[in-house]
């Protein structure tokens, strides 16, 4: 069994999760990562995914979450998102409603770098809602 | 000397206010405590997100890469006040409070030859400066609607502030809020969040905390989204301290008036006994007399 470490998930209404885990996994904005106890220290941005937590009692919990940051050192991992929910409360709606956004900011976006940046975003929403979805 | 009459409905009616206070007084402690368990769950996320910002200013240590949130203009021309306020009054000295320190501050400027701009959060603060600053009012946010506060509420001013400081609308941004010290004492606070005073990092964040950390993306693009993400954990701090704070104030002038209405009751009660003792004592020597003349 891996050596556990601490993990917060963060969202700023309340604290999610704070507990001892065994790895997490994380949407990174360059490429999903899973960290475990003894990662070298990382920050780094994370983009709209699910995070999947294997705590250390053995059970696995997976979180959506829109964008933030990740804190990684060597004693925990600290997840700062910018809103998060557990999978099994996603609003199909809410989600929707983000897609709806995003899309509008695309269509609107003034300049070629904020039309590929929110075409990017609005690429990752749809992935997420195809991967916490089935159809 | 009013009448008998008079004074019953003077007490019928005091008695009313006073539960109708007294009620007031009591929603206002319900919500208080949710207003301080929301500003205590916020609480973590703004902590983390100030070491993070402190660890990676200093690993950036200042360098020309970063973000002009963060290092500001150059000037200190044109000055935004976004001030933060209750939608409701009959809560006391609380938003006269942060309006005098926000008109105090506007005055110094002025007199110092700045530009002032002002973005006002909450309807009464809004008709507080509407009086004396109406020309300077760029927009007034209503949050009116807003059941229990949430982050997309903080987040949508802070856009609105990022985005008029990208058109170059202004150079200082300050957010005036009061700061919930307890529930009898609210501290009106100014905040500059415009540019973001780069954090001397912490003592022990320099010996344990400034591991070599590894940046992905680069340390710069990622400060470039922080620091807007920071400015709107700010707005929404401010946002619960002002909720915690104003439902204090509220609960402890409704607590006054509850106990000035007892008072004024007994007042009153005593007047009218006394009256009403007057007028017995008056009938019955009407009474006497008449039986002596006889």
């Amino acid at each position: 069994m891996a050596e556990a470490f601490k993990f917060e998930l963060v969202s700023p209404e309340r604290l999610l999760v704070s507990e001892q885990v065994e790895s997490v996994v994380i949407p990174g904005a360059e490429g999903e990562m899973t960290v475990m106890a003894h990662h070298a220290p990382v920050m780094t941005t994370i983009k709209p995914g699910v995070v999947t937590v294997k705590t250390a009692s053995g059970g696995e919990e997976r979180y959506v979450v829109f964008g933030g940051f990740a804190d990684i050192v060597p004693a925990g991992c600290t997840l700062l998102a910018e809103s998060a929910v557990a999978v099994k409360d996603v609003d199909r709606a809410d989600l929707a409603r983000r897609i709806q956004e995003a899309k509008e900011d695309a269509a609107d976006a003034k300049d070629d770098e904020a039309r590929s940046k929110a075409e990017q975003f609005l690429s990752q929403l749809t992935t997420l809602e195809g991967a916490i979805l089935p159809a | 000397m009013p009448s008998l009459k008079d004074l019953r409905n003077r007490i019928a009616s005091v008695k009313a206010t006073q539960k109708i206070t007294k009620a007031m007084q009591m929603v206002a402690a319900a919500k208080l405590r949710r207003a301080q368990e929301a500003a205590e769950a916020a609480r973590p996320y703004s902590e983390r997100m100030g070491s993070v910002l402190a660890n990676i200013t200093q690993a950036i240590g200042g360098g020309g890469d970063a973000p002009a949130l963060m290092t500001g203009t150059g000037k200190d021309d044109v000055h935004l006040l976004v001030v933060c306020t209750a939608e409701r009054g009959l809560c006391g000295g609380f938003n006269s409070q942060i309006a005098r320190l926000a008109r105090d501050h506007i005055r110094k400027l002025l007199a110092d030859g700045k530009q002032v701009k002002i973005i006002c959060v909450g309807k009464k603060g809004f008709d507080i400066l509407r009086r004396d600053y109406a020309s300077m009012i760029l927009d007034r946010v209503d949050l009116r609607e807003v059941k229990t506060l949430g982050f997309v509420n903080a987040d949508a001013i802070a856009k609105k502030v990022i985005h008029l400081f990208n058109e170059g609308g202004f150079d200082i941004c300050t957010l005036f809020y009061s700061q919930f010290k307890s529930v009898i004492s609210q501290i009106p606070t100014a905040q500059q969040i415009i540019p973001a005073g780069i954090a001397s990092a912490p003592a022990e964040a320099v010996d344990g905390g400034s591991a070599v950390y590894e940046y992905e993306p680069e340390p710069g693009e990622i400060l470039s989204d922080l620091i807007p993400r920071n400015i709107s954990v700010q707005v929404f701090r401010a946002l619960l301290e002002n909720a915690a704070g104003e439902m204090g104030a509220k609960m402890s002038a409704m607590d006054n008036a509850t106990r000035n209405a007892g008072e004024m009751i007994n007042k009153l009660s005593i007047t009218y006994n006394r009256q009403r003792q007057a007028q017995i004592t008056k009938e019955l020597i009407e009474i006497i007399s008449g039986a002596e003349a006889l």
